[in-house]
């Protein structure tokens, strides 16, 4: 009886770790079944091409093979071309400008509407909605609009400036002026796109705890020094993305372009990928088009190390 | 001596009072310049779109009654637009291929999602590592290649081309992975002594407790698949397939220009995407906020 009882025990506990292992088993199989269609995709139309596109940037591979010209290794000569091509370091030069200029302003213009939306005014859901509205605007419906807006002549950001300045400027003629095309299109992206960073830093402003406010009140701390003190340093984290994020956004610069200039006048707003576009889609110079695209991650992963880099002194301070 | 004390006290309450709705009335000064710079370029679109008159649209952009609808006012531009391009197939075209895109991503990225914040498995580790380094390669990056790959599919010109690609999406598995992680583990282990297999755990408990990522990674799909323009450019040809974005462009570029059409058309775009957002409105602003907050 009692022998046959301990029997039926160990044969139970047998039978347990029987099941715990037949579960783990289970439990990897339908791991690896809810992740082999994602995985097999993004290997399929991310992976794949992410490695064909180093490879073929050292061939002359084109978009439409001629038989008569296959495709040969040639090293590092599509990028020794880059770096020699005129329109390659406009291009570079172009897209520094834009994001040097660009970033700053917007993170910075960001922060400010942060902070006036994070009052506790009436309406103040309504003015959010306002400021958000251009993120939600299709970008090429937002360049036609400002097209317009920036006809040379009588158009109407040219009657404005003219009426500020009692006629003593303008009118510019913006989107053919080699000095004003690219400023008139970073005008434009600033405006679209602020919205989004407003909210991300709206977010930050309402996640400092009010004590630490209360505490520098106390400490008879004013509104000016509170937000220096208190505010922009509590809001590091969320500056370094609001910074390296729109900095990517920045360095993607294309649908503006190509809809308001096409890179003119002269390519002075010709872009990265407006040029990666043109000599990859229009030339069918594929693996030179794909030089520009290895560059461009390039530029891009060492835009993201510096990220990792902030936020791991962070963690180390703390 | 007292009683100049409380007057003091008195005009100081005044003052800072005063000071106060002198505050309020700056920031409402303020919020409202702000808000007009940001609505003026819409206002501007839908109001020029409902002006018949070509002219008129020309010769007032130059002053205010460029914001004012007055002169012969109507849907004519509108009209004008269906007659001359297949508005609804290009309507029809972006609302399909963002919508399977956003559909069969929540489910496929959810899914791996759900695998790695919760099931045990070897793998794992160096999986979920994979994945959130693919995060930074931008599209542009692989554009080229992908063309050359779809070019010798035979897919140029058709839906899957722009939806297939752009299911599975690693910055949406993070943000899965990163809210799943944070559900209780109890849940998922009462769920298994009751007997439930992995998929009814995913299904049953996980799924039913994570409505609101699946509304961020939703919306935040949407915001940047709807304005997509560069990689449609680069596989449409005709009118069949092409989405809103390029068709407006290709609409646009036509000379010469006719502005009433091209702002009616302009505005049958943005209406769509406005009133989805002014409806969700408080999700979009809870999307995008938590697309920053990183783990």
């Amino acid at each position: 009886m009692i022998s046959e009882s301990a029997n039926s025990n160990t044969k139970s506990l047998e039978k347990n770790k029987k099941n715990r292992s037949s579960f783990q088993r289970r439990e990897t199989l339908a791991a690896w079944s809810f992740c082999a269609l994602p995985l097999s995709f993004l290997l399929l139309f991310l992976i794949t091409p992410f490695i064909i596109a180093f490879v073929i940037s050292f061939t002359n591979q084109r978009l439409i093979t001629n038989p008569n010209l296959p495709t040969q290794f040639i090293a590092l000569r599509n990028f020794v071309r880059l770096f020699n091509s005129a329109s390659f370091r406009q291009a570079l030069l172009n897209t520094f400008v834009f994001a040097v200029v660009v970033v700053p302003l917007q993170t910075f213009l960001a922060l400010l509407l942060a902070v006036l939306v994070n009052q506790k005014l009436r309406f103040i859901n309504l003015f959010r909605t306002i400021y958000f509205s251009p993120v939600v605007t299709t970008m090429v419906v937002v360049s036609i609009i400002w097209y317009f807006l920036y006809n040379p002549g009588e158009g109407l950001i040219n009657q404005m400036i003219s009426f500020i300045s009692f006629g003593k400027l303008g009118p510019y003629n913006w989107l053919n002026d080699t000095s004003l095309a690219l400023p008139a299109i970073m005008i434009l992206s600033i405006w679209q796109g602020v919205g989004f960073q407003m909210v991300i830093y709206l977010a930050g402003l309402q996640g400092i705890p009010d004590e630490l406010y209360e505490a520098g009140r106390v400490d008879g701390a004013n509104a000016w020094q509170q937000f220096w003190q208190i505010t922009i340093p509590q809001l590091r984290n969320t500056t370094i993305f609001v910074i390296i994020s729109t900095t990517i956004l920045a360095f993607k610069l294309f649908t503006q372009v190509w809809v308001m200039t096409k890179g003119g006048p002269q390519g002075a707003t010709k872009t990265l990928i407006i040029l990666l576009y043109e000599e990859g889609f229009k030339m069918l110079r594929v693996g030179y088009a794909s030089g520009i695209g290895v560059l461009f991650f390039l530029i891009v992963l060492a835009v993201s190390l510096i990220q990792r880099i902030y936020l791991k002194e962070e963690r180390a301070v703390i | 001596m007292t009683s100049v004390d409380a007057a003091v006290k008195d005009s100081q309450r005044f003052s800072f009072k005063f000071r106060k709705n002198i505050s309020i009335t700056l920031s409402y000064l303020l919020l409202i310049v702000i808000a007009l710079f940001f609505l003026f370029p819409i206002v501007f679109m839908f109001v020029s779109s409902i002006k018949n008159n070509e002219t008129q649209i020309i010769r007032d952009m130059s002053s205010i009654s460029a914001f004012i609808p007055y002169g012969e006012l109507g849907l004519k531009n509108y009209f004008d637009v269906f007659k001359q391009m297949p508005f609804g197939r290009f309507m029809f075209n972006s609302v399909f291929i963002v919508g399977s895109t956003v559909l069969m991503g929540l489910v496929l990225n959810s899914m791996i999602a759900y695998a790695l914040a919760r099931l045990r498995f070897k793998g794992r580790g160096l999986i979920l590592s994979v994945i959130i380094s693919l995060i930074i390669i931008p599209t542009e990056v692989v554009v080229i290649p992908l063309l050359l790959m779809v070019n010798r599919i035979g897919w140029l010109d058709s839906y899957q081309v722009q939806i297939v690609p752009f299911i599975v999406d690693a910055f949406s598995i993070f943000l899965f992975y990163q809210f799943f992680i944070g559900l209780p583990k109890s849940l998922d282990e009462a769920a298994k002594i009751d007997g439930a297999n992995p998929f009814q755990v995913y299904w049953k408990i996980i799924v039913p407790l994570s409505k609101p990522v699946f509304a961020t990674v939703a919306i935040l799909q949407f915001l940047f698949r709807w304005g997509d323009f560069l990689w449609p450019l680069m596989v449409t040809r005709g009118y069949e397939y092409r989405p809103l974005p390029v068709a407006i462009q290709q609409f646009f570029s036509q000379d010469p220009k006719v502005w009433g059409d091209i702002f009616a058309f302009a505005s049958m775009v943005t209406i769509p995407s406005l009133i989805i957002f002014l409806l969700f409105q408080k999700w979009f602003m809870r999307s995008v906020a938590s697309s920053g907050i990183k783990g």
